[in-house]
């Protein structure tokens, strides 16, 4: 399966010369955007090929498990995601607002970075402009730092709710 | 007068001793003069039993209390003795707990004393269980061990002050307990004795497919929940439809996993209260009405840039891809490919309802179906890339029927009757819940 471990819990965060921090946020960043901006054709491209990206929530995450509300284990899963919910999948139109926190970096080694960051995803339901807090939790990354650029190579999105309102469309 | 309220005293006592049996206090009008049925079949449904709230009250005594069974776990969720775990029947909050002998029992989650919710935690262990409240505590069967200050305190002359009555009798008041019995690893329980033993309210087709279904040693692969912002039985309905899934469910469709024209079809237990729609993806060599580009499902150049997503292995001698088995009222267990979890449906009200989804392997997966079990799980739940649709298609209804409360729904898709079909163009499962729907409403 994933050859990918999972960042363990650490209180003290790593210390990062500058640069570094600045490459995570702007990752961090511009993927929210990218998603809250309905370009989610680019969301693919700020993860490496073979990468890692889960929506799980926090009581299965803490229980060693695997599956949870999206499993995908490369990039093209993602490409396919995208693509379904264009094409394929019917729900009501609605946008997210994603609200990050700074991210907390809990190791650095070499070229790879792993960061856990807070996150709150508003959902504004189309055409009544109804709001609720979606989802909020943690990303648990492991960034790998290519040139002046950043990409993720795993990003779990623990989710803090078992529960999901109707349903999960768009990517957190 | 003094005689009325003694016999509802007495009622109400009788009730809580052998706690199999309650009365529902909010409907005030008998259920027919709430709910009048439109003609005497199962092909039009009012879309007043979706709404009102008087008929929500009455399901929960008729239907939740009735002659039914309900799905509340599994029993790997409590592995060990004295391990519990909370769960639901209708609005009743239920604590299921794996006894010293290892059989389970399950009890409604609420103290006798206030009415307080005792287990507040989802799961864990303990040997007795004490409401939070004043300290009530009762054992694993129900029956109430200990009233907290019972004899009331010590006086500065050794007098008791305060306390119950000495006529209070401990022995007279215990935790509802309900029925319970399992199949192939599933916790069942009713709250009525009317209700025939499991396995015959399930039937021998259903109980064979259960078992075959469920064939290895399980394992919880995800547990999560969706709330719909829709009546109930409107997801009842959905998951026996087997009319919707190719054309609403797009994705499933491109890739020939369900179209109507796949060899399969409806089967049922001889009194038409569970339902299996079932299909087999392998026998599917297309239809007219696909390849005309009349239907939305249809989108040939869709293909999936990474196909292991679907990799699946034949699981089942039967050859089916595909199956959804109903249980009447609010239990599915489903088999997508190689996906294999339960649902179980919860009402929140009128229109709200929560499902509770747990995907499930089995110990003896190889590491190779291990890992499709777990890529197959982006099909399903509320992220499911087949079936997230069911997640908002209730609520759909809920808004476009809420004007009209005189309007009926259509059901004539396959005829008028119920019973097994050999094809899945044909509504004759939603149809069989609605005949038990009105059996046990008295509508």
């Amino acid at each position: 399966m994933s050859e990918v471990t999972l960042p363990a819990y650490r209180t003290i965060s790593a210390v990062v010369p500058y640069n570094v921090r600045e490459r995570i946020t702007r990752l961090m960043v511009d993927c929210s955007a990218a998603i809250d901006n309905d370009a989610l054709e680019e969301w693919p491209d700020f993860f490496l090929e073979k990468c890692l990206y889960m929506v799980i929530s926090r009581s299965n995450y803490e229980a060693g498990r695997r599956a949870g509300f999206i499993y995908c284990d490369n990039r093209n899963m993602l490409i396919d995601r995208i693509r379904s919910l264009r094409s394929a999948n019917v729900y009501q139109p609605h946008l997210y607002r994603h609200i990050l926190s700074v991210p907390r970096i809990l190791s650095a080694q070499r070229e790879m970075v792993k960061t856990e960051t807070s996150f709150a995803v508003i959902r504004t339901s189309l055409p009544d402009g109804a709001m609720m807090v979606f989802s909020a939790g943690r990303y648990l990354d492991e960034i790998f730092l290519e040139g002046a650029s950043a990409r993720f190579r795993s990003r779990i999105a623990v989710t803090d709710s078992d529960t999901i309102d109707m349903l999960l469309a768009i990517p957190i | 007068m003094h005689s009325f309220a003694s016999a509802v005293r007495n009622t109400l006592d009788l009730s809580i001793y052998r706690g199999l049996k309650m009365t529902q206090a909010v409907a005030t009008r008998p259920v027919q003069e709430v709910l009048h049925w439109p003609g005497q079949g199962f092909t039009h449904v009012p879309m007043q039993v979706f709404i009102d709230p008087e008929i929500y009250s009455w399901e929960q005594d008729l239907i939740f209390r009735g002659p039914t069974w309900h799905f509340l776990g599994l029993e790997i969720e409590a592995p060990r003795p004295n391990d519990f775990f909370t769960s639901a029947i209708g609005d009743t909050p239920i604590i299921v707990v794996r006894t010293a002998n290892g059989s389970f029992n399950a009890l409604v989650n609420r103290c006798v004393h206030k009415g307080a919710t005792i287990c507040y935690r989802p799961s864990g262990s303990c040997e007795r269980f004490t409401c939070p409240y004043h300290n009530w505590i009762y054992d694993h069967s129900g029956e109430l061990l200990s009233v907290a200050f019972e004899k009331g305190l010590r006086g500065e002359h050794g007098e008791h002050l305060g306390g119950m009555p000495a006529d209070f009798d401990k022995s007279r008041h215990r935790l509802t307990r309900l029925r319970v019995e399992t199949i192939a690893g599933l916790i069942f329980a009713s709250f009525s004795e009317a209700a025939p033993p499991l396995e015959d309210y399930l039937g021998p087709i259903m109980t064979g497919h259960i078992r075959r279904t469920l064939h290895g040693r399980p394992k919880i692969l995800a547990r999560y929940r969706q709330v719909m912002h829709n009546n109930w039985k409107l997801y009842a309905e959905n998951a026996r439809d087997n009319y919707h899934p190719s054309l609403l469910h797009a994705f499933f469709s491109t890739f020939k996993l369900n179209r109507l024209s796949a060899e399969g079809g409806v089967r049922q237990d001889a009194r038409s209260w569970h339902h299996i729609v079932f299909a087999k993806k392998h026998t599917d060599h297309g239809a007219a009405e696909y390849s005309s580009g009349m239907i939305r499902a249809q989108k040939d150049d869709f293909g999936l840039k990474d196909p292991t997503l679907i990799s699946s292995w034949l699981e089942f001698e039967d050859e089916i891809t595909n199956s959804i088995e109903t249980i009447f009222p609010t239990f599915t267990l489903q088999q997508i490919l190689n996906s294999i979890g339960t649902r179980q449906l919860v009402p929140l009200g009128p229109d709200k309802s929560e499902l509770v989804w747990t995907l499930i392997g089995f110990e003896e997966d190889t590491e190779e179906q291990a890992y499709m079990r777990l890529k197959q799980s982006n099909l399903v739940g509320p992220a499911g890339l087949v079936s997230m649709e069911d997640g908002i298609i209730g609520n759909f209804v809920q808004r476009g029927i809420k004007g009209d409360l005189d309007a009926t729904a259509i059901v004539l898709m396959g005829g008028h009757d119920v019973g097994s079909a050999p094809t899945r163009a044909t509504e004759t499962s939603v149809r069989g819940f609605w005949m038990v729907y009105r059996e046990l409403m008295h509508v």
